[in-house]
């Protein structure tokens, strides 16, 4: 590890993982941590509880801000695990000189997600700081949700799972770089952000045998889908063709020589689901708003354990690694 | 923007010039021909291509694998960030922390190590630096910033120095008095000539040699495929200039393999969209009346080059970082890390999984050679996509 | 470094010798400075790099390109079908 934390350390790829690793988990050592899911699952299996904190710049961008951001991204993970959101806590840190207005805008975008998930916020915190402690407003939301389907991790998938997306990637990776002042572009992009529960909810009602689902944030699906690799000690095989990215995003990655595979997500999610039930879940998925490019996208093989290989339609193969290194600064 | 132009008409959409480039069945179908071709070559052929961007292709779509035992890769020099050496990114580190200086650069060139560290453990340290995607970014910071001096670090081969050259027209015209250059341009033909010299005098004691090579793609837009002459006609090694996309590099390929199977030695343009002989006269000129040729540039893993660097003409000194800056440059050569093999990379003497500190020591997150920093460096690509192969 | 890419060019600005360009529904600007006056024109495809269009694409060599192409993987097909109804003809199993 270096000396000090670079902004590579907060990029959801490899330096994060080995901060991570290399720091918290060292000194947090317990069982429940070291699964590294989305929601840890306490209580005997009865709940789920996790927490995210959200600095994302520009504050308003096409498709969502850092309000609806707070809340999707903590009852998405929450319902990664299978469990329904139920109570979160809010704590602001607010720049001094921040416009109450563009607060009451941010609360209210708040209260609208909260609806969607029908989750409460009943604890909270407030704190300002002097201008410059911080960049207008941070924002940490804490979570806990009841757990609907016993079982749901990232640490069981194997050769009888399939591997889907909900719908097409990196948008909000994209959305976010456009957005960012500096970058004179302009485009019809928004960001995917969005409320997962409801997806998750119809899954399990319709009985859809879910190994594991993770939602695809900073590192992007390349991310989800080598940490999958790891935890389940299994190759994930996919065909590169079937990975569903739009074109306006696309022409960003271009422009840009990103991958969309490493670009970041907030109301996209990976799915390991068992073969019988892979083209099922496609059917109900296909159904919500945005997800009509749902599909199943690749297998899970013991070619390379521990490794992501994608296949192209012209017959080579090639690793899709872990992201590394400093890629968009204070995406979420 | 339903305004149609000629070949709008003839059906030629934008999409057409990325899909249709990239095509799967075209890309096998090349594979076919070159396989079915490279049974009647005298002899098994090694292909270099120059150019970083066409490293990154061959290895994102796995190209290597298509191609049957007989022809082979070997990665040439054409990383502008790769080849700059320790001296000159301590220049940039260096500069980063004087007083009252932004310096701005493009791209990968924050990551690359120097003596002290790189430019983003200069910037975590306090420096103000910036990347940029064009550098007429520094014209906004320079009016923002009226008080700081910012100062270019420019690198590139002929494809980014006619942009550098606009970019200090500009601040002529606008008598801009806050921005400075630090010039690392470096230019292909002459790094071309320097490995077929230097491989021909080791031929004994290295197996490969470079056959014929991949023309670059973007460097000869500028500069017109006119620079390539001389391989073929006095060096004996065919250049065929070639695009960026997969089939275009699988095209360029089956044009070298039956150039060979031919008896031909020739200059071949497969990036016929692109490239003409003449190249853009106007960037062309724009370089000319700015730069000139440095006696030497120093490129890393290869040493000393001459004529391969530009500079700024003493008439510009006024905007030269190098000459303001003189007294606080270091000058002293430093030797690189022992164990790294950068420069026979470099050379195409050996492949990066040959390397005994490749992926383990040295990696993208840290990289002890400069091959390994930019995502078109060999190594990098190499970690990224290679093991596949 | 490399990232040159092709994109259409959808207005010109004179005056500031510049022009938007848009590539796959992502809008920018990029400058002249590198091309002749009148050379670049509403509607062509140029190549962009770092904020400059660096050359015009020329629109008759790509579609030649592509015609190549297409007639490649044609020529192709047409082997494979001879190949397929030859090991037809040859089949033992095939019914008289």
């Amino acid at each position: 590890m270096n000396k000090t934390i670079s902004l590579a350390c907060g990029n959801g790829g490899e330096e994060n993982n080995e901060l991570i690793s290399k720091v918290f988990y060292k000194a947090f050592k317990n069982e429940i941590l070291e699964k590294s899911e989305d929601a840890a699952i306490i209580h005997d299996g009865a709940l789920a509880f996790s927490t995210d904190s959200f600095t994302v710049s520009p504050l308003f961008f096409p498709g969502a801000d850092i309000g609806k951001l707070a809340v999707c991204g903590t009852c998405n993970d929450l319902a990664m695990m299978g469990a329904q959101p139920k109570y979160l806590t809010c704590s602001v840190i607010i720049e001094e000189g921040f416009e109450t207005r563009e607060l009451e805008k941010i609360v209210r975008s708040m209260k609208q997600e909260l609806e969607i998930n029908g989750a409460i916020v009943v604890s909270g915190d407030t704190k300002v700081v002097p201008r410059g402690s911080v960049d207008k407003i941070f924002i940490n939301t804490s979570g806990v949700g009841e757990v609907l389907k016993k079982g749901i991790s990232s640490n069981n998938i194997s050769e009888d799972d399939l591997i889907l997306v909900n719908r097409d990637i990196g948008c909000h990776g994209a959305t976010i770089f456009v957005a960012r002042e500096g970058i004179e572009m302009s485009s019809t992009l928004e960001s995917d952000c969005a409320s997962l529960f409801p997806q998750v909810k119809a899954l399990l009602d319709a009985d859809i045998k879910i190994t594991a689902m993770r939602d695809a944030t900073r590192g992007g699906v390349s991310a989800v889908l080598n940490e999958w690799a790891k935890q389940s000690n299994i190759c994930i095989e996919i065909e590169e063709e079937k990975i569903p990215v739009s074109d306006e995003v696309s022409g960003i990655c271009e422009m840009l020589g990103f991958e969309a595979a490493a670009l970041a997500n907030e109301g996209t999610f990976v799915l390991a689901i068992k073969k019988e039930d892979a083209q099922r879940a496609v059917e109900i998925l296909k159904t919500f708003e945005n997800c009509s490019r749902a599909t199943i996208i690749g297998k899970v093989t013991d070619a390379h354990l521990k490794k992501v290989i994608l296949n192209s339609s012209w017959g080579t193969k090639r690793f899709l690694d872990t992201p590394s290194g400093e890629l968009l600064p204070r995406i979420c | 923007m339903s305004v149609k132009t000629e070949a709008n008409k003839m059906g030629l959409e934008l999409k057409n010039l990325y899909d249709d480039f990239r095509d799967a069945d075209t890309i096998k179908a090349f594979a076919k021909i070159i396989k079915e071709d490279a049974l009647k070559l005298p002899h098994a052929i090694n292909i270099m291509e120059v150019c970083g961007g066409h490293t990154h292709t061959i290895m994102k779509y796995g190209l290597p694998q298509l191609l049957p035992a007989n022809i082979k890769f070997i990665h040439g020099p054409g990383c502008p960030v790769c080849i700059m050496p320790k001296e000159r990114i301590d220049h940039a580190y260096v500069l980063s922390m004087q007083e009252n200086v932004i310096l701005v650069t493009l791209g990968d060139m924050i990551k690359v190590p120097g003596s002290h560290g790189s430019l983003q453990n200069a910037r975590s340290k306090g420096a103000d630096v910036r990347f940029v995607y064009s550098p007429l970014e520094c014209l906004k910071i320079a009016k923002e910033n009226p008080t700081k001096k910012i100062i270019f670090f420019a690198i590139g081969f002929e494809t980014t120095t006619p942009m550098t050259a606009a970019l200090l027209h500009a601040v002529i015209k606008q008598d801009i008095k806050n921005i400075f250059f630090h010039i690392n341009h470096v230019t292909v033909p002459e790094v071309m000539k320097e490995l077929i010299d230097s491989r021909d005098v080791h031929v004994d004691s290295y197996n490969n040699k470079i056959d014929a090579f991949l023309g670059p793609s973007h460097v000869s837009v500028i500069s017109g495929s006119k620079i390539y002459e001389e391989f073929p006609r006095d060096y004996n090694r065919p250049v065929v200039v070639a695009g960026f996309e997969p089939v275009d590099v699988m095209q360029a390929i089956s044009m070298v393999v039956k150039q060979f199977i031919e008896g031909r030695c020739e200059l071949e343009v497969e990036y016929k969209r692109l490239v003409t002989y003449d190249g853009n006269i106007k960037a062309q000129e724009l370089i000319n009346k700015y730069f000139e040729k440095a006696d030497l540039f120093k490129w890393r893993g290869l040493g000393n080059i001459p004529k391969s660097g530009l500079k700024l003409k003493p008439e510009f000194k006024a905007y030269d970082a190098e000459v303001i800056y003189k007294d606080v440059l270091p000058l002293q050569e430093i030797e690189d890390h022992k164990l790294c093999i950068c420069g026979d990379i470099l050379r195409g003497m050996a492949n990066p999984p040959e390397c005994t500190i490749f992926g383990t020591a040295c990696k993208p997150t840290s990289p002890i050679g400069s091959c390994m920093v930019s995502s078109e460096g060999a190594c990098a690509a190499y970690y990224k996509y290679g093991n596949l192969i | 470094m490399c990232l040159s890419i092709p994109s259409k060019v959808v207005k010109i600005d004179k005056e500031a010798n510049m022009a938007t360009v848009d590539t796959m529904g992502v809008q920018r600007d990029a400058s002249l400075d590198l091309m002749q006056e009148e050379e670049i024109k509403i509607g062509d495809y140029v190549l962009l790099h770092i904020g400059f269009i660096m050359n015009k694409i020329d629109e008759e060599d790509a579609l030649l390109s592509l015609e190549t192409y297409r007639e490649i993987i044609e020529a192709m097909n047409e082997e494979d079908r001879q190949m397929a109804i030859l090991e037809d003809d040859e089949c033992q199993n095939r019914g008289e």
